[in-house]
C-alpha cells in the first residue's frame, strides 16, 4: 500500500504543476466528509448507491457505443441496417425495456427513501433538545442561544497576509473564526436562520444540511451530532463582495464540556452588559474601537479607512465622521454617523450594526472612526449614550 | 455573386455593399453568419473571463485581482455564453438552415429578422460597458450578483446591475423576434406536401425552442422589471420590510431559467439526428418517437422550475412535487438517447469531425443528465445545491450541446456555407483536444464540490488545492481548442478541397438538392415533397 502511494506520489510530483502546490497527494478526497448527523448518513448512502448506478448506466450505454463504434463502421466494412422504428413484439418490448428500468430507478430506487429523506430533513420540532438561531450578516454569522440568552458574532480570523500572498497559510486557512459556534453532541438542535442583508447560505458538509438565510423571513433546519468535533463549512449563496470569506465553524462538544461553555458565556455577557453603565475613558475607547473596527468595518472601508469607492466610502476625512451625531435633544441625528452605524443604510452595503454589536463596541467603534485614520472630530461616544439610543 | 446571374430577380433590387450590406441585408444566409460570428464572439469574451477566473483560482490566495472583481467575471461569464454565445448559436443556425432543410425561400419576416440580430450587438455592449468603465476606475464596475441576479443582492448592488436590466431586456427582444419568425416561418413556409411529421426533426426541436422562449422570456423581462423598480422607484418585491418576498425572485428568475436548459438543449436534440444519421448512413431512428419526446420536455420544463431552490426553504409538498415532476423528464430524454444510438447502431459509420462531435455530445450530456438525477433529490440536493459539484454537472449539460453539439453542426454545415470543405485532419484534431481538455476541467470540479468547495469564491481552502489546478489547466487548453476553431473556421472560408453539393456520402435533406455554397437566394420554387 505505501509503496503504491510512494508511486503515485512521486508520479505526482514529475508533473510540475502538482508539485508547485508542495501539498501532498494524500489530501485528495473523492466523497462527502465523514458524516455525523443522520440526514448526512442518509445523503451519503444515497450519494453512494447512486453514483453506482449512475456509473453503471454510463459504462453499459458508453460500452454499448464503442462496440458500435468498433463493429459497425464502414471502414471495416459493415453495411448499414435501414431499421428506423421497432418491429414487433420482441422489438418492443427490448425497447420499452430500458423505460421500464429507468422508471424503476426513478421512482422505487430513489423515490421512495427520497421521500423519507424529505420528511426527515424538514422534520425540525420533533425531539428538539435546543434552538440555535443562525443570522446571517454581509460577511459574518450571529449565533442566538434564546433559552441561554447567549448571542455572539462570528467572523474569520484568517490574517490579510495569507490571503495576499505575504504569509504562508496555516493549516486552516479561510475556515477559521473567531468565535465557533458552540453545540452539544448527541442533541437535536433545530436551527433557524434568517439574514440582516441579503441571502446568505449555511453549510456544513458533515452535517449535510444547507438552508438559506433569507431576510425577514425564518427558515428551518437540524442535526443531532453524533461525534463530538470541529466541523467547518462555509456560506453557500453568493452575498457580495467577500462571500469566500465568511466560513462556518461548529464545535460540538460532550454534554458536560458544553454545560460549562455556557456557563462562561453568560458570565463574559453579564460583564459586558454591565460594562455599558459605566464611563469610558478615551484610550479605552479607542483600544476596544481598533478592535471592533477590524472586525466589522475593515472588509469593506478598508483597514487605513480610505474605502474602496464608490460602492464603499471612505471614512478617512469623511463629513459624517465630523458632524454632530446627536442634536440638541439628546436624539440621533438622521443619517448621521452614529445613526448609520446603528442602523445602516437601506439599499446599501451598510448594515445596521446595533443588533450585531454591543452598545460597548457601537461606542467604541464611532468614537475610533471619528478620532483616527486623520479625523479630528474630538468628541466621545459613551456606552450608556448608545443603551439609551437603542 | 456568381448566384446574382441564376437568379434573375436579383437585377430588380440593388445589393449594397460593405458594411452597409450586412446593417440593412434581410437574407437569412447574412443574417445567419452575422448570428453566428456574434455567438462566436461572444464565446470568446466570455471564454476569455473565465481563464482570468480559473488563473486566480490556480492557486488558493489572491493573485490577480480582488474579490469584487471576481464576482463581475463570474457573473458576465454566465450572461454572456447563455445570452450572448448559445442562444444566438442557435438563431444562428435556425437562420441558415431552416429555410434550407423545409424547402423555403427565405425566413417568413426577413425585417423582423434583420432587428431581431441587430439589437444584438448594442445589448452586449450595453452589458458589458460598466465593466470596461470599472476597468477604468469609472463607475461600480459590471453586474456582480451572480447570472441569477438574486434579490436583494440585486437590489443593493452597483449600476453595472441597471446595465444588466436593460441588457437583459434587448436580449430578450431580440430571442422573442427571432422565436416569433421561427414559429412563423414553420407554420406557413413548409415546401408542399411537407406535413408537420414530415418535417425534419431540426424544424420541430426549433418549433419547439420558440415556443418556450416566446413563454418564459417575457416573465425574466417582468422580474428583472421587479428589480429596477425596487432599485429606483421605492417598490418592494422583493424586500420583506415593504411586505415583499427576495424568494419571489427566484421563483420569477428559475421559471425561465430551468426552460432556458432546454432552450439550449433542444436546438442541438435538432441537429444531432441529422448528423448521426447522415455519418452511419442509415435513416434515422423514431423520428415520431423523437418529435414527442420533444413536445413532451418542452412541457415538463416550465414545470419543474423549483428544483434549483430546494435550500431556499419551501413547503415538503412543494419538494416532494418537484423532485418527482423533476425526475419525469429523465423518460422523454431517455426516448432521445435511446433513438441517438439507435440510429448509428448497424450502421456503416464513419468518423468525420461533425459525427465526432455528435458522439461526443452524446456520451458527455449523458453524464451530465445522469448526475442531474440526483440533483433532483430533494434532501440530498442540500449537499450538492451550490457546490462545484452542480457546477461540474451543468457544464457537463451544457457545454458538450451548446458548444460541441453547435460545433457538429458547423462542421456538417461549412461545406454547404462556404463551398470548401474544412481541413478534417485539424478538426478531429480540435475535437480530440475539446474532449480531454473539457473533461480534465470538470472532472475535479465534482470531486471540490463533494469535499466542500461552494461555487462562485474567490479564494478557497487548503484542502481544494489540487484539483483546482488541474481544473484550470483544462480550462487553459480548452480556451486554445477555441483557436483552433476558428482558425479551420477561417481556412475554410479561404479555400480548400471544393464540396459537392451532397458534401456527406450519407446526407439527407433538401439543404443537399442546393448547390455549394448555398446560392444566396435559395428555392425561389419551393419542391415538391411527396
Amino acid at each position: 500500500m505505501s509503496k503504491w502511494r510512494d508511486g503515485v506520489r512521486r508520479f505526482g510530483l514529475a508533473i510540475p504543476m502538482l508539485s508547485w502546490a508542495g501539498v501532498a497527494l494524500a489530501d485528495y478526497t473523492f466523497n462527502f466528509p465523514t458524516p455525523v448527523t443522520p440526514i448526512a448518513h442518509d445523503t451519503l448512502r444515497v450519494h453512494n448507491l447512486f453514483m453506482v448506478i449512475a456509473l453503471v448506466l454510463f459504462f453499459g450505454v458508453f460500452a454499448l457505443i464503442l462496440y458500435s463504434i468498433f463493429k459497425h463502421r464502414k471502414s471495416a466494412g459493415h453495411k448499414a441496417a435501414d431499421f428506423t422504428a421497432p418491429r414487433g413484439g420482441k422489438q418492443w418490448f427490448f425497447v420499452l425495456v430500458p423505460f421500464a428500468a429507468l422508471l424503476y430507478i426513478d421512482y422505487i430506487v430513489f423515490g421512495i427513501p427520497a421521500y423519507h429523506a424529505v420528511l426527515m430533513y424538514e422534520d425540525t420540532k420533533t425531539d428538539a433538545e435546543m434552538v440555535v438561531k443562525v443570522i446571517g450578516s454581509q460577511w459574518k454569522w450571529q449565533y442566538e442561544y434564546p433559552e441561554e440568552g447567549i448571542k455572539f458574532v462570528s467572523v474569520l480570523t484568517t490574517p490579510q497576509d495569507q490571503i495576499s500572498n505575504k504569509a504562508p497559510k496555516g493549516e486552516h486557512y479561510l475556515l477559521e473564526v473567531d468565535n465557533p459556534l458552540v453545540v452539544p453532541a448527541g442533541r437535536k438542535i433545530r436551527f433557524i436562520t434568517t439574514s440582516t442583508d441579503v441571502i446568505h447560505s449555511w453549510w456544513v458538509p458533515a452535517f449535510g444540511v444547507k438552508r438559506d438565510a433569507v431576510p425577514g423571513f425564518l427558515r428551518e433546519f437540524w442535526a443531532t451530532i453524533d461525534t463530538p468535533g470541529i466541523y467547518r463549512g462555509q456560506c453557500a449563496e453568493l452575498c457580495g463582495k467577500d462571500h469566500g470569506f465568511m466560513p462556518v465553524v461548529v464545535h460540538a462538544l460532550p454534554e458536560a464540556e458544553y454545560k460549562q461553555w455556557v456557563a462562561q458565556k453568560k458570565d463574559a455577557m453579564a460583564k459586558q452588559a454591565a460594562s455599558a453603565d459605566k464611563t469610558w475613558s478615551k484610550d479605552e475607547l479607542m483600544a476596544l474601537g481598533k478592535e471592533v473596527y477590524a472586525k466589522a468595518c475593515a472588509a469593506c472601508h478598508q483597514p487605513d479607512g480610505k474605502g474602496l469607492p464608490p460602492a464603499f466610502p471612505p471614512i478617512a476625512g469623511a463629513k459624517v465622521a465630523a458632524a454632530p451625531f446627536l442634536d440638541k435633544d439628546g436624539r440621533l441625528v438622521k443619517d448621521g454617523h452614529l445613526d448609520r452605524v446603528m442602523n445602516g443604510k437601506a439599499g446599501t452595503a451598510m448594515q445596521a450594526f446595533k443588533s450585531t454589536l454591543s452598545d460597548a463596541e457601537i461606542a467604541a467603534v464611532v468614537t475610533y472612526e471619528r478620532n483616527a485614520f486623520g479625523n479630528t472630530a474630538g468628541d466621545l461616544v459613551q456606552p450608556a449614550q448608545v443603551k439609551g439610543l437603542r | 455573386m456568381t448566384t446574382v446571374a441564376v437568379h434573375g430577380h436579383d437585377a430588380h433590387h440593388e445589393q449594397a455593399t460593405g458594411f452597409k450590406r450586412w446593417l440593412v441585408t434581410t437574407n437569412h444566409k447574412d443574417i445567419g453568419t452575422m448570428y453566428l460570428i456574434f455567438a462566436f464572439t461572444m464565446l470568446m469574451v466570455g471564454g476569455l473571463m473565465i481563464l482570468l477566473v480559473r488563473a486566480e483560482l490556480f492557486q488558493p490566495g489572491l493573485q490577480l485581482m480582488q474579490p469584487g472583481f471576481y464576482n463581475q467575471l463570474v457573473t458576465l461569464h454566465g450572461l454572456i455564453m447563455v445570452f450572448g454565445a448559445a442562444m444566438p448559436a442557435a438563431t444562428g443556425l435556425a437562420n441558415w438552415m431552416l429555410p434550407l432543410m423545409i424547402g423555403a425561400p427565405d425566413m417568413a419576416l426577413p425585417r423582423l429578422n434583420n432587428w431581431s440580430f441587430w439589437i444584438l450587438p448594442p445589448a452586449a455592449v450595453m452589458l458589458v460597458t460598466p465593466f470596461v468603465l470599472g476597468l477604468f476606475g469609472v463607475g461600480t464596475g459590471a453586474v456582480d450578483t451572480g447570472w441569477t441576479m438574486y434579490a436583494p443582492l440585486s437590489v443593493q448592488t452597483g449600476w453595472g446591475m441597471d446595465f444588466a436590466i436593460f441588457a437583459v431586456h434587448m436580449l430578450g427582444m431580440s430571442s422573442i423576434l427571432a422565436s416569433i419568425n421561427v414559429v412563423v416561418t414553420i407554420l406557413n413556409m413548409r415546401a408542399p406536401g411537407m406535413t408537420m411529421m414530415k418535417m425534419p426533426v431540426f424544424a420541430w426541436a426549433f418549433l419547439m425552442t420558440a415556443i418556450l422562449l416566446i413563454i418564459v422570456m417575457p416573465v425574466l423581462a417582468g422580474g428583472v422589471t421587479m428589480v429596477l423598480m425596487d432599485r429606483h422607484f421605492g417598490t418592494h418585491f422583493f424586500d420583506a420590510a415593504g411586505g415583499g418576498d427576495p424568494v419571489l425572485w427566484q421563483h420569477i428568475f428559475w421559471f425561465m431559467g430551468h426552460p432556458e436548459v432546454y432552450v439550449l438543449l433542444l436546438p442541438i436534440a435538432g441537429v444531432i439526428p441529422h448528423v448521426l444519421s447522415t455519418f452511419s448512413r442509415k435513416p434515422m431512428y423514431g423520428y415520431k418517437g423523437q418529435v414527442y419526446a420533444i413536445i413532451a420536455i418542452t412541457v415538463l420544463s416550465v414545470m419543474v422550475w423549483a428544483h434549483h431552490m430546494f435550500t431556499s426553504g419551501m413547503s415538503v409538498g412543494a419538494q416532494l412535487y418537484f423532485m418527482y415532476s423533476t425526475m419525469l423528464i429523465s423518460l422523454p430524454l431517455a426516448v432521445l438517447f435511446f433513438c441517438w444510438i439507435a440510429t448509428f447502431w448497424r450502421g456503416s459509420m464513419s468518423f468525420e469531425a461533425p459525427m465526432l462531435f455528435a458522439l461526443g455530445f452524446v456520451v458527455l450530456f449523458g453524464w451530465g443528465g445522469l448526475t442531474g438525477l440526483v440533483l433532483a433529490d430533494a434532501a440530498a440536493d442540500a449537499q450538492y445545491h451550490n457546490a462545484y459539484f452542480l457546477v461540474a454537472h451543468f457544464h457537463y449539460a451544457l457545454y458538450p450541446t451548446v458548444i460541441m453539439g453547435a460545433m457538429a453542426g458547423v462542421y456538417y454545415w461549412l461545406p454547404k456555407w462556404t463551398g470548401n470543405m474544412y481541413d478534417e485532419k485539424l478538426a478531429r484534431l480540435h475535437f480530440w483536444i475539446t474532449v480531454i481538455a473539457f473533461n480534465l476541467t470538470f472532472i475535479p470540479q465534482f470531486f471540490v464540490g463533494l469535499a466542500g468547495m461552494p461555487r462562485r469564491i474567490p479564494d478557497y481552502a487548503l484542502q481544494f488545492v489540487e484539483f483546482n489546478m488541474i481544473s484550470s489547466v483544462g480550462a487553459f487548453i480548452l480556451g486554445f481548442a477555441h483557436l483552433l476553431f476558428i482558425y479551420i473556421v477561417i481556412k475554410c472560408v479561404r479555400g480548400g478541397e471544393k464540396a459537392k453539393d451532397k458534401s456527406w456520402e450519407g446526407a439527407e435533406g433538401l439543404e443537399w438538392t442546393v448547390p455549394s455554397p448555398a446560392p444566396y437566394h435559395t428555392f425561389d420554387t419551393q419542391p415538391v415533397i411527396k
